[in-house]
């Protein structure tokens, strides 16, 4: 038997030999890839196509006999009509001034809660998780927060510090809040002891260990968290301009809808849904970021 | 790999001495009894001793080696090391466990620059260092790989590689190679001599198979079946350098002894087994 005190690493590194094959396989799974992307977009502007070329159709067509469309525009809305509205909502703004106006209205408010929720959130859900006591002590209040709807706590915000911004922001970051808060809070539990265990032993303090170890390792959890978050503030923001607000799109909505107006609901949607999007994408950049160790096979998944 | 030309068998032995009295363990069973797991062990390790422990599973060797790190408080008795009682974590020890504790979200280098970075050693220092370490354990190259692009193996030398950049004066390792397919725990294993043989840390390695345990200790501790406590300890007269693990399976000398404690050893295993499949699953 050959003694084997000096392993060579040719099996770890690779064989130059199959350097060339190597190369070819890894672009064909890139051309793979960029194929089922295609695919991909394809399939989800047929989906597109058909829900708002169905919308358009079931507005326009009349049956016979009939004096108004299967489905009437004045209340549904239609496609075209609300692109006009869109258009217009840009170009003439509304009797509140500038549309533009509204949307940095809206986004500033969902902006600051989404901030100050999500850093509520990672704080309380890191210290909580970390501490079993205190996680005792304030549960259950967390809980009980929790479960207030959350349309009664924008009324009582509004009642409190009036038709500003203020109130917008607070809703927003309270929305932003539990759903960060319990995504933190489970983070930090999940950790593996055995990282815990070993990082202590290395002489790590406390703060170290939460910096190198805690937070490092409940950011899956907490950037996944970020996602839905930043649509809850923009519910948050727009509910609160609803219930009462001087500009926002909440209120460009509410107005819409005392004039019976579905175009105009609907270019609002439109708009938020742009924002919305546009957001998720920042996010997704961000964690794409934070989470580059990981395996890269997972990321093809991120698209749900 | 440079770990085997560059030993050198006399080297100063750098470990503390590690002194465990009437170390007893309860544990809060989940309807409310106390159970006891371990039973007033008492052994010692002299400085720069490699003493391995064997014993049935769930017999308390995990929980002995938790409470000489300091991680875990005893119910009765003391630990000491380097003379001092332990309380809070024990400083100057290095930790390796079966599942590896390595941070995946760190590279290979950071992983093995935690331990300066906690004892708050520069940046640039605790990089250098670790590169250092890196190149001894056989994975320079390998620096800015993330440690799910590793096998098994290389993983295990990060985390030799992030337990001994401290140069602790103990190494606890708590079945480290457990988890290793045969051919490169064998590696492994003749690798870790060689560090040790070149540091010599005070090691506590535990282990279930005992051919580890004789192949690697000059001390073999057996404990008993839960609860635990030491059964006999055997001294290994083999000498050092030992040379590669595989080469020394089939030394005769090497044979009796491993013979000689598995007599001892085997009642407990049975004992054990004989315990676990009495208790209705
Ligand atoms: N935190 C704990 N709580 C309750 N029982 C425990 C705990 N840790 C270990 N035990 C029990 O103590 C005994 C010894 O465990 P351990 O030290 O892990 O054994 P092993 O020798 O296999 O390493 C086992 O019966 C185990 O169930
Ligand atoms: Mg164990």
């Amino acid at each position: 038997m050959r003694t084997t005190t000096a392993p060579t690493r040719t099996d770890e590194t690779g064989d130059t030999r199959f350097a060339a094959a190597d190369k070819a396989a890894s672009t064909a799974a890139r051309r793979l890839r960029w194929r089922r992307r295609g695919l991909v977009w394809l399939a989800r502007l047929a989906f597109v196509g058909f829900i708002v070329g169905g919308w358009q159709f079931c507005t326009g067509w009349t049956p016979n006999g009939s004096s108004t469309p299967l489905v009437d525009p004045f209340f549904f809305g239609r496609p075209s009509l609300v692109w006009q509205r869109t258009i217009e909502l840009f170009r003439d703004g509304t009797s509140y001034g500038s549309f533009w106006f509204d949307i940095f209205t809206t986004m500033h408010e969902a902006v600051y809660g989404f901030f100050c929720g999500a850093v509520a959130g990672i704080v309380l859900g890191v210290v909580l998780g970390q501490s079993a006591f205190l996680a005792d002590v304030i549960g259950p209040f967390i809980k009980m927060v929790n479960a207030i709807p959350r349309i009664v706590l924008g009324s009582i915000f509004i009642v409190a510090f009036g038709v500003g911004s203020t109130p917008k922001i607070l809703l927003a970051a309270v929305l932003v809040f539990f759903v960060v808060f319990f995504n933190a809070f489970q983070g930090v539990r999940e950790v593996d002891r055995n990282i815990v265990a070993n990082a202590r032993v290395l002489g790590g303090s406390s703060l170290q260990i939460v910096r190198h170890v805690t937070v490092p390792s409940a950011l899956t959890w907490i950037t996944a968290s970020l996602h839905t978050a930043f649509g809850f503030a923009i519910v948050g923001a727009l509910v609160g301009e609803v219930l009462g607000a001087q500009r926002g799109l909440g209120l460009i909505i509410r107005t819409s809808q005392n004039r019976f107006d579905p175009n105009g609901v609907f270019a609002c949607m439109l708009v938020i849904a742009v924002i919305t999007l546009g957001a998720e994408f920042l996010i997704g950049l961000v964690e794409k970021r934070l989470l580059s160790w990981r395996p890269v096979d997972q990321s093809t998944w991120s698209g749900v | 790999m440079s770990s085997t030309t560059t030993r050198s068998a006399s080297a100063h032995p750098s470990g503390a001495r590690i002194a465990v009295t009437g170390l007893t363990k309860r544990f809060l069973t989940p309807s409310g009894s106390a159970f006891t797991a371990l039973r007033d062990v008492t052994f010692s390790v002299e400085p720069g001793q490699f003493c391995a422990i064997v014993g049935p599973t769930g017999c308390g060797k995990s929980t002995t080696l938790g409470m000489v790190a300091g991680l875990d408080r005893a119910s009765a008795g003391s630990v000491e090391v380097g003379g001092h009682e332990v309380q809070g974590v024990t400083r100057g020890v290095s930790f390796m466990f079966q599942a590896d504790a390595l941070l995946p979200w760190k590279t290979v280098l950071h992983n093995v620059m935690l331990g300066p970075i906690l004892n708050h050693t520069s940046k640039k220092d605790a990089a250098a260092k670790a590169r250092d370490w890196l190149r001894r354990v056989g994975l320079a190259g390998f620096e800015d790989h993330y440690t799910h692009q590793l096998s098994g193996g290389m993983r295990k030398r990060v985390a030799m590689a992030a337990a001994l950049i401290n140069e602790p004066a103990i190494l606890l390792m708590d079945e480290p190679f457990g988890a290793l397919d045969v051919q490169t725990k064998a590696i492994m294993q003749t690798e870790l001599i060689g560090l040790w043989e070149e540091l010599r840390p005070t090691v506590l390695f535990i282990t279930h198979d005992l051919d580890e345990a004789v192949a690697l200790a000059d001390r073999v501790i057996v404990m008993t079946a839960g609860p635990g406590a030491v059964k006999a300890s055997y001294d290994i007269d083999l000498p050092r350098p030992r040379g590669a693990v595989q080469e020394l399976r089939y030394d005769q000398r090497f044979l009796e002894i491993q013979h000689h404690i598995w007599q001892s050893l085997k009642d407990e295993v049975e004992r054990a087994y004989a315990r676990d499949a009495a208790v209705p699953a």
